[in-house]
């Protein structure tokens, strides 16, 4: 999917309202209304939307602790998740899940995952099942730097490329692995690198240019929906915040993060290389991002008008006790 | 208590071999470490040793003999003071017919031994007609047709794991699953578990059906994380939306001779965890059953087998599609006197504790939980209410585990009804012991078993 002028003004726009979403729900934990391990998203929009921007309704998405921006990319109602953070019984998952669980079957968001590299396999076996199924759906696992020394990785990559199953396996290097630069606990600098141990395509892109991310996640994609096997793409990006709520970041200085919001945020870079073409004049860029602004503010609306769950809800759905007629 | 010696497998994958050679005979005084036999397959030969001091009593299979099957009594023990005919037979399995008349005269004290009575009949499953023929199958057999059932009934049905297709199971359970559905729906894959048990999951989230074979359960430890934050949790964690139908099965519990790391049970790390259910059988039948409703399960269950049951043959009735559902346990011999309550091998050894028991005077009901969560207590109750004494029996260790459950339940549910404490006979506290000595100290046997419902019998 080449991108053009319509498409570009879609993904800036998908940017602004993850930018704005991770902002609000940074300012909701201040009020009180969202709690727990908040891991944002901003800096690093030009990766999920640049992956999401080719995939369809029915293509997997899995994620990580910080999938708030894979989730609104692939399409999530901004809506249920803003109500599923304030924990309400109107949240994507009823307000049992929260940020780190996020999921909505009905755009095959198969889970945000708190646990780092635990969607890897999952994501591996969703491929495994289109594969077996005859099907053909892609399956994309985001993961951080961090996750590509676990296990998981490794023998969930293993398995996607022995099998040549349709998954891209997209790493967000943001140079730190929660409080600990990612040279004081990794031996090998791009993760890409790492593809070469299972022969598959190891791919690293600046994840701060969207442009970039684009084509090199289109290539991955396309070639998974060919059933040409599994591609391991790197994003090198930054996040803003430190990883989660309460982050003193000791670890980096307050000039490198302002170093990088200056002068290498994907929203901004996006929005030149936009003009420059011109794709996007003024007015649009204003209305995109009240447009952005409007739907922030409906969801945390809708989240505060929810009501919490009912106490019957905390025994509910532990077991599936349907018996289904195709079982 | 007399002691069965068993044939002895040179393999994981023996099946059956020669006894060729007795180095004894009966009436023999042996010492722990002596060799008795020596047993060759077509692969190795390997020398039978003692594991206990004792006589031999009985030679039961004679030497020269060809295609004894793993796990059968080939000679008896006796310890000091005991006579051959002390030992009780043991049924191979639970019985599924009254054997009205069978019951030999027990040579216990003349004093307080009961008339022989017929071995109950187990009640039969709901939807098992009264006089369903049977058939003899091994563990191992009942375990394959059950995954072949459900494969040919719904393609979306698959079996993966270390081993399982071109070798047909570490343990042969999949003997002809690649022949009949191919590579597509048998697959092998590499060693790791966190890796295909993740798969699996994956596989399940995307509306298949998938059987993940652990070599043994020993090495899902690796996959727990997956099992318990993958599979248990997201259907609650997704408030409802997304469903993990996955069956996660394999050999569980203490094998023999290969020590703490590939001897122990799960059944109390898994059966801790909401959002999974947990079968664990001991006869062909119920392990037909059981896998074929856990195949159909919408829900993650793991699914315990034992090795050195799968050797083990019993009635398995022969009907069309013969489910057991999970969650009902199974009395499996009445008695007025001590409810005894176990799963796995632990029902094997309780039967043959009940038999000894029984040429005592002392009337043992054997409770075969089958299914460890959720926990059928229901029956063990109603047990209780008859017996007022419990003895609950795992190979597990004791602390924090299935029978601590049992016993708070009945604090909870049975109080009143208990003239006495709650026995809990379980493996030591210890990592299981290599030397055969020890790995049989620090397994509840039979022996054991007795001497609790003894205790509380008495203790009354």
């Amino acid at each position: 999917m080449s991108l053009d002028a319509e498409l570009a003004r879609r993904m800036y726009l998908d940017m602004w309202r993850i930018r704005m979403f991770e902002e609000e729900a940074n300012r909701q934990t201040g009020l009180g209304n969202v709690a727990g391990a908040l891991h944002l998203y901003c800096g690093e929009e030009a990766v999920g939307v640049g992956v999401c921007a080719h995939l369809r309704d029915d293509d997997y998405v899995l994620g990580t602790h910080r999938s708030h921006g894979h989730c609104l990319a692939k399409g999530a109602p901004m809506n249920d998740m803003m109500a599923e953070l304030f924990g309400k019984e109107t949240g994507s998952c009823a307000g049992k899940g929260g940020s780190m669980h996020v999921a909505d079957l009905s755009k095959n968001i198969l889970g945000a995952n708190g646990i780092v590299a635990g969607g890897i396999g999952p994501a591996t076996g969703t491929g495994m099942a289109t594969k077996i199924r005859g099907t053909d759906q892609v399956s994309v696992c985001f993961f951080g730097d961090g996750a590509a020394a676990r296990g998981p990785f490794h023998e969930g990559i293993l398995m996607g490329s022995l099998w040549k199953l349709p998954v891209v396996y997209v790493c967000e290097n943001n140079g730190y692995q929660q409080w600990v630069r990612r040279e004081n606990v990794a031996v090998v600098d791009s993760v890409a690198t790492m593809a070469a141990s299972y022969d598959i395509p190891g791919v690293s892109v600046d994840g701060q240019d969207v442009v970039e991310v684009h084509e090199a996640a289109g290539e991955a994609i396309d070639r998974a929906r060919r059933g040409e096997g599994p591609t391991l793409l790197e994003a090198r990006t930054y996040r803003y915040f430190g990883h989660s709520m309460g982050d003193r970041e000791e670890y980096r200085t307050r000039e490198e993060v302002e170093d990088w919001r200056d002068n290498r945020d994907p929203i901004a870079l996006f929005r030149a290389y936009m003009a420059e073409r011109q794709w996007l004049t003024g007015r649009e860029d204003e209305e995109i991002r009240t447009a952005a602004k409007e739907a922030v503010t409906a969801a945390v609306e809708f989240a505060d008008a929810s009501a919490y769950p009912p106490l019957a809800a905390a025994h509910a759905d532990v077991l599936d006790t349907e018996w289904r007629a195709d079982a | 208590m007399p002691t069965e010696l068993l044939m002895p497998a040179l393999s994981p994958t023996m099946i059956e071999g020669t006894l060729a050679r007795w180095l004894v005979k009966e009436g023999d005084s042996v010492t722990s470490g002596d060799v008795l036999a020596e047993i060759e397959t077509d692969k190795a030969t390997m020398e039978l040793e003692a594991v206990d001091d004792g006589e031999i009593g009985e030679l039961l299979i004679p030497e020269g003999t060809d295609g004894v099957r793993v796990n059968q009594p080939i000679a008896i023990l006796l310890a000091e003071g005991e006579s051959a005919a002390a030992l009780t037979p043991v049924p191979a399995s639970a019985p599924t017919v009254a054997r009205a008349g069978e019951g030999s005269a027990p040579a216990g004290k003349p004093g307080t031994a009961r008339p022989a009575r017929p071995e109950a009949a187990r009640p039969p499953d709901a939807g098992v007609p009264v006089g369903t023929e049977t058939v003899s199958l091994t563990v191992r057999e009942a375990l394959r047709d059950a995954m072949a059932e459900e494969m040919r009934r719904d393609p979306k049905v698959f079996l993966m794991g270390e081993e399982v297709a071109e070798y047909e199971g570490a343990y042969k359970v999949s003997q002809g699953l690649l022949d009949e559905f191919g590579p597509r729906r048998v697959i092998d894959t590499p060693i790791t578990e966190q890796g295909f048990a993740g798969v699996g999951v994956g596989a399940a989230f995307n509306g298949l059906r998938p059987i993940v074979e652990f070599m043994t359960f020993n090495f899902s430890m690796q996959a727990i994380d997956q099992i318990v934050n993958s599979a248990a949790k997201t259907l609650y964690m997704s408030g409802g939306q997304m469903t993990c139908a996955i069956v996660f099965r394999g050999p569980n519990g203490p094998a023999s001779r290969v020590a703490a790391q590939h001897s122990q049970d799960y059944a109390a790390w898994y059966a801790h965890v909401p959002g999974l259910k947990v079968v664990a059988p001991c006869f062909a039948a119920d392990a037909k059953g059981l896998l074929k409703a856990a195949i159909r399960d919408p829900n993650p269950v793991v699914f315990l087998e034992n090795e050195l049951l799968y050797g083990r043959s019993g009635e398995v009735p022969i009907l069309d599609d013969f489910v057991v559902p999970i969650g009902r346990s199974s009395v499996v011999r009445e008695g007025a006197d001590v409810t005894i309550v176990s799963y796995s091998m632990g029902v094997e050894k309780s039967l043959r504790a009940a038999a000894a028991l029984e040429a005592e005077g002392i009337d043992a009901e054997v409770v075969d939980l089958r299914t460890l969560r959720p926990m059928d207590t229901g029956t063990i109750v109603d047990s209780v209410k008859k017996t007022n004494r419990l003895v609950t029996v795992e190979e597990a260790w004791g602390t924090c585990g299935i029978g601590a459950e049992i016993s708070a339940r009945l604090m909870e549910q049975a109080f009143d009804w208990l003239d006495a404490p709650v026995a809990r006979v379980s493996g030591e506290d210890v990592p299981m012991p290599y030397a055969a000595n020890l790995e049989r100290l620090a397994l509840p046997q039979a022996e054991g078993i007795a001497e609790a419902a003894r205790s509380v019998f008495r203790g009354s």
